[in-house]
């Protein structure tokens, strides 16, 4: 008898280490052809800040407490709205799947919806929602809501015919093979539409912001770029939205790890 | 495990007192099917037509058939998945309308779920069935022991060969000490040396259980190695052509396979399907 072991800890681990050299190092030659941009165009600091003076306005930024209070505002409502939409597109999603009624019924109006931009419609969500967070919320689960649900559409259905043959075989209530069998079959694909979904909700916060709003970073993007004045700032609030991003987009990365496992 | 192992014989069929499984017999009585119509067509050409056959208490039976000859589709029909268009399917004189917990059954695809490991697939009918944890582990552990695998209870099944997935599928199946144990083809995917290996552990695994066994499969000399009574299945829905009994000793072992009385049941078996092939034409 024979068992395979010659995944553990091998060639995936390398390339997990040689990935991370290779981030890092990629990452450095954009900040030096930024920093010779800056010095061979010479563009003024207003125009395109040098990478050293968005390095320190966000440094002073942090330090002086200008961002946490947006930052932390941001991320309720990406967390919020992320958990609202993507809980409603598990359920939905699974409908689609296991229902050709539904699917028939609701797909255009879907994808319809998918293909009209939220930018346009954020205006309109602010005035039905308010300026508060509740706004921000629902325009992060519009847009959550598509990548995840159909990702777990496709994942329901490719939860392998013959498992759920076997589930019968073996008596397995509705409920079991929900549980048991269809959810862990999908949570592949479950996990590739949240992994999008998570960056869009950063996307959909920022954008309810600007729709409407006192703080976020979508608010600081603003008064950055407008009655402050201030280039760098605007820089160094981009920077801390692409590390939400990141962030958040690692710990689903993380999460999945831990719940999908080791499968063929 | 040891291909010529010699095993103690107890009674006609070599089973020893296995744990408390009480071999309850399988009848399909006139069973007749059809699949529901698709394509816009009304009906469907029936698969099997009018078949009845009998498994007794403890009795390991073989079907052979051509391909096309409805052999998965009885099985189905005896696991309770699928329902008879007319006669009926009994497991110890009850009417069998859906699958049930008596009934034990093997694919030929081990289908495990690949996020388990080989332990959490072996517990999973118990799990369904509402076994607490630690006696569904135990149950579980004592399974793999005797389908012969040890030391990979925590390998998730992509690591493990296709010979050891369908022992765990095995082990699986008799988790819940079934009466009746059904195998649709479960070593055709293995190679000829394995196949004889597994025929020898699977005869092994019937004696210490005392499980009903009902074995589909293509090979003439695997029915006639394995079974008590080998049914010979007709092609185009016309039931069993055939049905021969086998009358060598348990334990069996491999080298009979070679003698001149199996030659001779293998040629009527081959005659039988050889004839009904003709007739097909």
């Amino acid at each position: 008898m024979s068992v395979d072991r010659s995944a553990i800890g091998g060639p995936a681990a390398r390339r997990s280490g040689r990935g991370a050299v290779l981030a890092v190092v990629a990452g450095a030659a954009l900040l030096v052809g930024w920093k010779l941009l800056t010095v061979i165009g010479g563009y003024p600091p207003f125009v395109l800040p040098p990478p050293e003076l968005v390095a320190a306005r966000f440094v002073g930024a942090w330090a002086d407490g200008t961002m946490l209070p947006h930052t932390v505002t941001t991320l309720e409502e990406v967390l919020l709205g992320f958990t609202v939409g993507a809980s409603a597109a598990l359920v939905v999603g699974y409908a689609l799947a296991r229902s050709t009624l539904i699917e028939e019924a609701f797909s255009p109006y879907l994808v319809a919806a998918q293909a009209t931009p939220i930018l346009a419609l954020a205006p309109l969500i602010a005035l039905w929602f308010g300026s508060g967070i509740l706004s921000k919320v629902v325009i992060c689960s519009l847009i959550v809501f598509f990548p995840v649900a159909i990702s777990t559409m496709v994942g329901v259905r490719s939860v392998d015919g013959q498992l759920l043959e076997l589930c019968r075989a073996l008596r397995a209530s509705r409920r079991q093979i929900l549980i048991r069998v269809e959810v862990p079959g999908a949570l592949p694909s479950i996990f590739g539409g949240l992994r999008v979904g998570v960056t869009l909700a950063v996307v959909g916060a920022i954008i309810g912001e600007w729709a409407g709003g006192d703080t976020g970073l979508g608010v600081l993007i603003n008064l950055a770029r407008g009655s402050l004045f201030d280039t760098p700032l605007l820089f160094a609030t981009l920077a801390t939205i692409a590390i939400v991003g990141v962030s958040l987009y690692v710990l689903v990365v993380v999460i999945e790890g831990r719940l999908v496992g080791d499968r063929d | 495990m040891d291909a010529t192992a010699t095993i103690d014989t107890a009674d006609r069929s070599g089973h020893r007192a296995g744990p408390a499984i009480p071999p309850a017999a399988l009848q399909a009585i006139d069973v007749s099917f059809s699949y529901p119509p698709s394509d816009g067509r009304t009906t469907n050409p029936p698969v099997l037509e009018q078949l009845s056959l009998t498994v007794r208490p403890g009795e390991f039976v073989a079907l052979v058939g051509a391909n096309g000859s409805g052999k998965s589709t009885l099985l189905r029909l005896l696991a309770g998945l699928l329902p008879p268009t007319a006669g009926r399917i009994e497991v110890g004189g009850e009417r069998l309308t859906a699958p049930d917990r008596r009934i034990g059954l093997v694919f030929q695809e081990p289908r495990l779920l690949p996020w388990r490991s080989v332990i959490d697939n072996v517990a999973f009918p118990l799990e369904l069935a509402g076994w607490p944890i630690a006696g569904r582990r135990a149950r579980a552990r004592e399974m793999l022991d005797l389908v012969g695998l040890e030391g990979v209870d925590d390998e998730r099944p992509h690591r493990l060969s296709g010979g050891m997935r369908q022992r765990a599928a095995i082990a699986r199946a008799l988790a819940l000490e079934p009466g009746i144990l059904l195998l649709d083809e479960p070593f055709s995917a293995l190679d000829a040396l394995t196949r004889e290996r597994f025929n020898v552990a699977l005869q092994e695994i019937w004696r210490q259980t005392g499980t009903s066994v009902v074995l589909v499969t293509h090979s003439i000399a695997e029915a006639i190695f394995l079974a008590d009574q080998v049914l010979v299945l007709a092609r185009a829905a016309a039931g069993i052509v055939g049905r021969i009994e086998i009358p060598f000793a348990r334990p069996r072992l491999l080298g009979e396979l070679d003698a001149a009385d199996v030659s001779g049941l293998a040629a009527t078996v081959r005659e039988l399907l050889e004839i009904d092939d003709g007739g097909a034409r």
